[in-house]
């Protein structure tokens, strides 16, 4: 049998292929010489197979039978077959096949050869890849190995230990006593990997972190050495003593600094000496002033020393590396909320940032520049975060509205501006804006009474010009139909009042109506729009004709509404003014979340001093809490506010007295509908306990829709016979 | 670290070294996505990016790149030093380093990397004893010729391991 053919030559051959095809021929013909090979039991080649399998497997084709066979080769006695034997079993095996457990012994017997570098081999693999099994077998050879005076063996198990340890945490008390003299090492990678053990073993255990706190003076003096110390070739990196070893340290004294005020104290020197003496032309340098940073700003540092901290961030704004620009953004956002006036004083140069190219440095500075808005810089602020909307990658816009929405509602210097920036919003990034921003917009619209005028001539005219974004061509059709009469009679303060007819706006919501480009919500919110308007303008008959014409519609949504308008129109005529009215102020004061479909019941009466919520909670979200001031208008009967969650988990509500005065005794009782467990009926009971009359007892039902998909709400009015005293 | 990625322009994977326990399949599923990814990125931008939930450090030199996914408290700018440290071990043994000197002495690449990495730690701190540490280990293969830039280096043929059997004897 010809010597199967040397690794080079087979790497050299499969790169002439010319097609997939080609390629994958000649590998399934090595492969087949390879397999023969293994089953002959040659020792002399099995090395150079395993290797061909090895680039073979790099390219992405199976290598799963040469398993075995890496373990033959860690058992020979061969350093170059252990060589490829430890690195095959690293490439190819894994701790979820139990093939892996028979390295276990070799392992160990290599763990004690005589050869430094056969013991390196074994240390690497078990680090690299041991299972807990195998780590829970091996972690006292691991541990003798840590007291070895030989350095180079001794750097190896100490983060071998660190995997024994991340794999089995119970081991790691065995590893304390071997950590003793371990930062007494003059060689600088037992130093290093020392630091990195001592590091897990304090981030794993809090008894580990209080015992190593004494290792800080020490600690400290390594670093101080390393700054101090002059020019050495070894470890030098453009002028800096082992950047590597000086940042674990800075990361180990983080941890152990961290709410402890003596420790913190005994490293404030040192980093300020770090902060201010690093050279900062090159990334090293950077690089160990980012990790102080973070260190200065997680521990219990002087104020001294955070405002320095803060100051390198913001000088890291201003470096032309972007990956500089990068960290000090991110690192920034970790401490805003802590710093807030230090970070406050870099804002004009975060903003900037909003105009890099690079996605992800916008992305920082966005969410940064958010973080920094408050009372004083918002007109500022929200003119950069506008004019950042308008010229923004699609992914950004939905998280930039949301989070213009917010920033505005907490820091808004007035309505106008409130609304103006709304309009802003919309009309850019309309259709990204959320869901349940409509509602959140309504309401806050509806609150803003002296500036309806103004709203609705702007929503209009927004409409005017473009009706593909639903959010705002939603939001308008709501004003329309609530203002409508305001925007007809040109009555607006704030700005030139534009002359409207009754008949163009109309037009403008029936061709929402029939717009391709509107959603069956959109539709929805037209339909009772023009409804609403039936109140408040005199064409009375167009209205009429357009309702009827979606009695038919093929949207079920559509045609229940209209079949219920028209019904308004037929036979219930009287009620419409009533039904139809402005809706109340509605403060709102806690929002609930979305999943969850509100209900809202509530009837205005005119009334008496009833200014009771009624809060039922079905969901398992946040409640809403509306409440509404009752315009007081001479009247006899009671009226309440009744907030139903409908969830689907919605369970019994007890029936409940809702009103009880005055002799008016009203009662609510709650089931689920029969067929439909997702509606809910509720029942009033009104009874007249007095011996009197009771008059105009007049009953009003209003329903506004903050639910993202719109409920049907029937009000079955039976009149039931009335008590009169005994 | 979680792993480190070489990979050419086109895509083409030169080496793999995982530091975290993932089966063949998931491996290829992260390898295939992250390489998209991190191809598509227009020069201009910055080395790191966020991918799933680890932080993505990487770095072209000439036709390679080096990926390395990193985790949260990891420092990004270090993480650039060691990638930076790991090219010039390659460059200081291969002498004025390639893609092609990856390609046909991988198990070198390999091996040099696990001399400075451990369990996705740096182990050793300074390049001259990474280096002298891989020569020692050579002599016990005996390889008498080093690599040169460009041709294929040679591979021990039978006189050699008769030699190793000599070399290293059993405990």
């Amino acid at each position: 049998m010809p010597a199967p053919i040397r690794l080079r030559e087979l790497i050299r051959t499969i790169r002439t292929a010319r097609t997939q095809a080609e390629e994958r021929e000649m590998i399934q013909k090595e492969c087949a010489a390879i397999r023969s090979s293994f089953r002959e039991e040659d020792n002399t080649y099995r090395c150079r197979n395993v290797a061909k399998l090895l680039y073979m497997h790099m390219l992405g084709y199976p290598a799963h039978f040469g398993q075995l066979e890496c373990l033959k080769l860690i058992a020979s006695q061969k350093f170059t077959d252990k060589r490829i034997g430890y690195l095959g079993a690293m490439l190819l095996l894994d701790e979820r096949q139990d093939v892996h457990l028979l390295m276990t012994n070799c392992i160990k017997n290599d763990l004690n050869h005589s050869t430094q570098y056969v013991q390196g081999l074994a240390l690497c693999t078990l680090g690299c890849m041991g299972s807990s099994e195998m780590c829970r077998d091996l972690a006292g050879e691991v541990e003798k190995l840590l007291k070895t005076s030989n350095s180079y063996l001794r750097k190896k198990a100490a983060l071998c230990a660190v995997h024994v340890i991340r794999k089995v945490p119970e081991l790691m008390e065995m590893f304390l006593p071997a950590t003793k003299n371990l930062l007494s090492e003059k060689n600088h990678g037992v130093l290093h990997t020392s630091v990195v053990l001592l590091t897990e073993m304090c981030e794993r255990s809090p008894d580990m972190l209080s015992h190593f706190r004494k290792l800080v003076p020490q600690l400290v003096r390594i670093l101080k050495n390393l700054i101090m110390s002059g020019y050495s070739p070894e470890h030098d990196v453009s002028g800096i003593s082992d950047p590597f070893l000086q940042v674990r340290i800075l990361r180990l004294l983080r941890i152990l600094g961290k709410g402890d005020d003596d420790s913190s104290e005994a490293m404030n020197d040192i980093l300020a000496q770090v902060a201010t003496n690093t050279e900062t032309s090159k990334n090293v340098g950077n690089a160990i002033l980012y990790e102080t940073v973070l260190t200065i700003m997680d521990i219990k540092s002087e104020s001294g020393l955070r405002v320095l901290a803060i100051n390198i961030l913001g000088r890291f704004l201003l470096n032309n590396d972007k990956n500089i620009r990068y960290v000090a953004l991110t690192s920034l956002l970790k401490t805003v909320q802590t710093d807030h006036n230090a970070v406050q004083r870099h804002r004009s140069t975060i903003v900037d940032c909003l105009k890099d190219l690079d996605v992800s440095i916008k992305r920082r500075a966005m969410e940064l520049s958010f973080a920094l808005v408050n009372g004083n810089n918002i007109r500022g602020m929200m003119k950069e975060l506008l004019y950042f909307l308008d010229s923004c990658d699609p992914d950004f816009k939905a998280d930039c509205a949301s989070g213009i929405f917010l920033a505005a509602e907490k820091y808004a210097p007035s309505k106008r501006w409130h609304i103006d920036t709304i309009m802003r919003v919309l009309t850019t990034a309309g259709s990204y804006v959320r869901d349940d921003s409509v509602p959140n917009l309504i309401q806050l619209i509806t609150n803003s009474v002296e500036m309806h005028a103004y709203t609705v001539q702007r929503l209009y005219k927004a409409l005017l010009d473009d009706i593909s974004q639903q959010p705002l061509v939603q939001v308008a059709s709501w004003c329309i139909g609530e203002y409508g009469d305001l925007l007809v009679s040109g009555q607006c303060e704030e700005e030139e009042p534009i002359q409207v007819s009754e008949d163009e706006v109309l037009d403008v919501l029936e061709g929402l109506l029939v717009s391709n480009l509107s959603t069956p919500v959109t539709r929805g919110y037209s339909l009772t729009a023009i409804m609403k308007l039936s109140t408040r303008f005199s064409s009375l008959n167009r209205i009429k004709k357009v309702v009827s014409i979606y009695g038919s519609s093929i949207d079920v949504e559509l045609q229940q509404r209209a079949v219920e308008y028209n019904a308004l129109f037929k036979k219930y005529d009287h009620m419409r003014p009533a039904l139809l009215e402005r809706m109340p102020i509605m403060e709102k004061t806690i929002f609930s979340g979305d999943g969850i479909f509100t209900v809202c019941l509530w009837s205005v009466f005119p009334v008496l001093q009833a200014n009771d919520l009624l809060d039922l909670l079905g969901g398992n979200d946040v409640v809403p809490i509306i409440q509404t001031t009752v315009p007081t208008k001479p009247a006899s009967a009671g009226g309440e506010l009744l907030d139903l969650l409908g969830d689907l988990s919605l369970t019994v509500i007890p029936p409940m007295t809702a009103y009880n005065k005055n002799g008016l005794i009203i009662e609510f009782t709650f089931e689920r509908s029969n067929p439909n467990p997702n509606i809910a009926v509720i029942t009033i009971h009104a009874t007249n306990s007095t011996e009197a009359d009771m008059t105009e007892f007049v009953f009003q039902a209003a329903v506004p829709k903050v639910c993202s998909f719109p409920s049907c709400i029937l009000i079955n009015l039976l009149f039931m016979s009335w008590c009169i005293g005994t | 670290m979680q792993f480190m990625l070489l990979f050419s322009r086109q895509g083409k994977l030169r080496l793999q070294k995982w530091y975290v326990p993932l089966c063949d399949k998931e491996k290829k599923k992260i390898t295939r996505e992250l390489v998209q990814t991190v191809l598509a990125r227009k020069p201009k931008m910055c080395s790191f990016l966020e991918w799933r939930d680890l932080k993505i450090v990487y770095k072209r030199y000439a036709s390679l790149y080096f990926c390395c996914a990193i985790e949260d408290q990891d420092n990004e700018l270090i993480t650039l030093e060691i990638i930076h440290r790991y090219v010039e071990l390659l460059d200081k043994y291969f002498g004025s380093v390639c893609e092609l000197d990856i390609i046909f002495n991988f198990e070198k690449a390999y091996f040099i990397l696990d001399e400075f990495l451990l369990g996705g730690e740096a182990q050793e701190t300074s390049k001259k004893n990474v280096l002298k540490a891989i020569e020692q280990a050579d002599l016990l293969i005996d390889t008498a010729t080093t690599q040169s830039t460009l041709t294929v280096a040679s591979e021990p043929d039978s006189n050699t391991l008769a030699t190793i059997q000599n070399t290293v004897s059993t405990a």
